[in-house]
């Protein structure tokens, strides 16, 4: 029997055992997936549990219910992966592979900043890409009285680049509703030019931040957090003030792939563009976030790669050449408050236009406008995650590589 | 669209970024520096160099990336692109700025 491992029971590593276990021969092939917690998370509701939209239950789940039958799952911490002998020492267990799926994911690191793991964090310093932060965060907006909200980026790449802001807009409309929204001060901070970035987006919706009185700080390199005055200062000595500071840390891959010695200076794995094989080992393939690809870090594009990446290890394990296929698609609901939300779908050459989606001319989403529909789409999102997504279930009318149909190209 | 400098017809994005490296030379990237009121000197270009190097390597810039480049540290590299230094100096350099996804 030969082994295909997958390590990381998240987003990606679920839906490529979904994918695998009807789809490699079972006489030939064990596959077995690890990962050492036992709870899933919906990680997209993270954005919504500080608002009080969702709750606790609606973003997590027991994660052995997505594994199918027939993959063996195993609950253990990784240590080590040993390339050269094709091998993974787990805490107290060693795996043998023939072929290694990387779906390690990547996960905040607070500590890459001086002072944000200070004596305020989580009293006045909160993340929200954690389900600890964002529930500590939830806790401390529903008493807060209002003063200067700060929403910040630490550096990029980030999980979901647009989440920040989406998280600016929410706050916009949770204070609006809660009748504070005059006592309340909200700064937008990147370390990135704008807080739109591509022309056609920022000519779409650069009324956005305007409309609803968001301040804008940009080319803000974040340096240290002062804990005594509650400031901000980056490389050029630039301070911001915050009563309440929600912060995006630093994203890095998980410390196995730094301890395995595959990664980069933020441990993300070196992965072909558009085959999704590791660049160091032709049978280790890469996937989702733990990847190194110029692609948002974002569920749809696990999503769009795992399909992809499931072809191309079918024809690596009869010894064809991959297919060259995956161009970084990305389709992603954004939020932009008062129960409306946008649509873009782009890819590595292509940046998000206005159109329709997924038909021309008919939609019924449009892309990136404003729309209540849209944000019908992102709720039902939630359903389509757990019911379809991560078991592998292709979603109708949306395919793997990015189409042109619908969308207005000058 | 196209812009004239240093005598040179070029290829430039709205906000006046080369969109085709090739076209980029010494001389335009000083005249670019120049409408930033950046009088370029070697260190400048080093760091030019450094950035045309990990462009050219598919290496998203970054901050952090300067801090590890060893070429200079972050507080130089502020003092020799003002206002924003990786959007200046990519620009200078004739490559694409960091970008988001939107």
């Amino acid at each position: 029997m030969k082994n295909l491992v997958i390590l990381g029971a998240g987003t990606a590593g679920t839906m490529m055992a979904n994918h695998l276990v009807s789809k490699l021969p079972k006489k030939e092939w064990t596959i077995t997936i690890v990962d050492q917690y036992k709870t899933h998370y919906y990680q997209p509701g993270f954005l919504f549990l500080p608002f009080d939209i969702y709750t606790e239950k609606q973003v997590k789940k027991d994660g052995k219910k997505f594994i199918p039958r027939g993959v063996n799952y195993i609950q253990k911490k990784i240590d080590r992966i040993l390339p050269e002998e094709n091998k993974i020492n787990l805490e107290d267990d060693i795996l043998d592979y023939d072929v290694l799926i990387i779906a390690t994911g990547s996960k905040t690191a607070p500590d890459e900043v001086e002072g944000m793991l200070g004596d305020n964090w989580y009293k006045s310093i909160f993340d929200f890409y954690t389900y600890e932060g964002a529930l500590a965060l939830r806790n401390k907006l529903r008493e807060w009285e209002g003063g200067k909200l700060v929403i910040h980026i630490t550096e990029m790449p980030i999980k979901c680049p647009v989440a920040p802001l989406e998280f600016a807009f929410l706050a916009d409309s949770y204070f609006k509703k809660k009748g504070i929204r005059d006592k309340v001060e909200i700064t937008y901070v990147t370390p990135l030019s704008g807080a739109f970035t591509k022309e056609k987006c920022s000519k779409s919706l650069g009324y956005l931040l305007k409309e609803k009185n968001i301040n804008l700080e940009i080319d803000f390199a974040i340096e240290h957090v002062n804990n005594d005055n509650n400031k901000i200062i980056d490389y050029a000595d630039k301070a911001i003030d915050f009563d309440l500071l929600v912060t995006v840390p630093t994203n890095m891959g998980d410390e196995v792939i730094e301890r395995s010695g595959l990664g980069d200076d933020l441990n993300f794995v070196p992965t072909h563009h558009n085959t999704l094989q590791s660049l160091a080992h032709e049978n280790i393939f890469v996937i989702g976030d733990a990847t190194n690809v110029p692609a948002s870090k974002a569920g749809s594009v696990a999503h769009f790669q795992a399909e992809t990446l499931t072809d191309n290890i079918l024809l690596y394990v009869e010894g064809k050449p991959l297919k060259e296929e995956f161009d970084g698609h990305a389709n992603c609901f954004i939020e932009t408050g008062d129960n409306k939300a946008l649509l873009i779908d782009f890819n590595y050459e292509q940046e998000p236009v206005e159109g329709t989606f997924p038909f021309a001319g008919i939609g019924p989403l449009r892309l990136l406008k404003e729309s209540v529909f849209n944000h019908w789409g992102k709720l039902a999102f939630r359903w389509i995650y757990w019911n379809m997504l991560l078991k592998g279930i292709p979603i109708p009318f949306v395919s793997r590589n990015m189409s042109l149909k619908g969308k207005n190209i000058d | 669209m196209k812009k004239v400098i240093a005598q040179t017809e070029i290829d430039v994005n709205e906000e006046g970024y080369l969109t085709d490296f090739s076209q980029w030379t010494k001389e335009i990237g000083t005249e670019i520096a120049k409408e930033h009121n950046i009088e370029m000197t070697d260190s400048h270009w080093q760091v030019i160099d450094w950035i045309q190097e990990k462009v050219n390597e598919g290496v998203a810039l970054s901050i952090r990336g300067i801090k590890k480049s060893g070429v200079i540290d972050i507080k130089q590299f502020y003092a020799l692109f003002p206002g924003g230094p990786l959007k200046v100096s990519t620009k200078i350099a004739g490559v694409p700025k960091p970008k988001s996804c939107i």
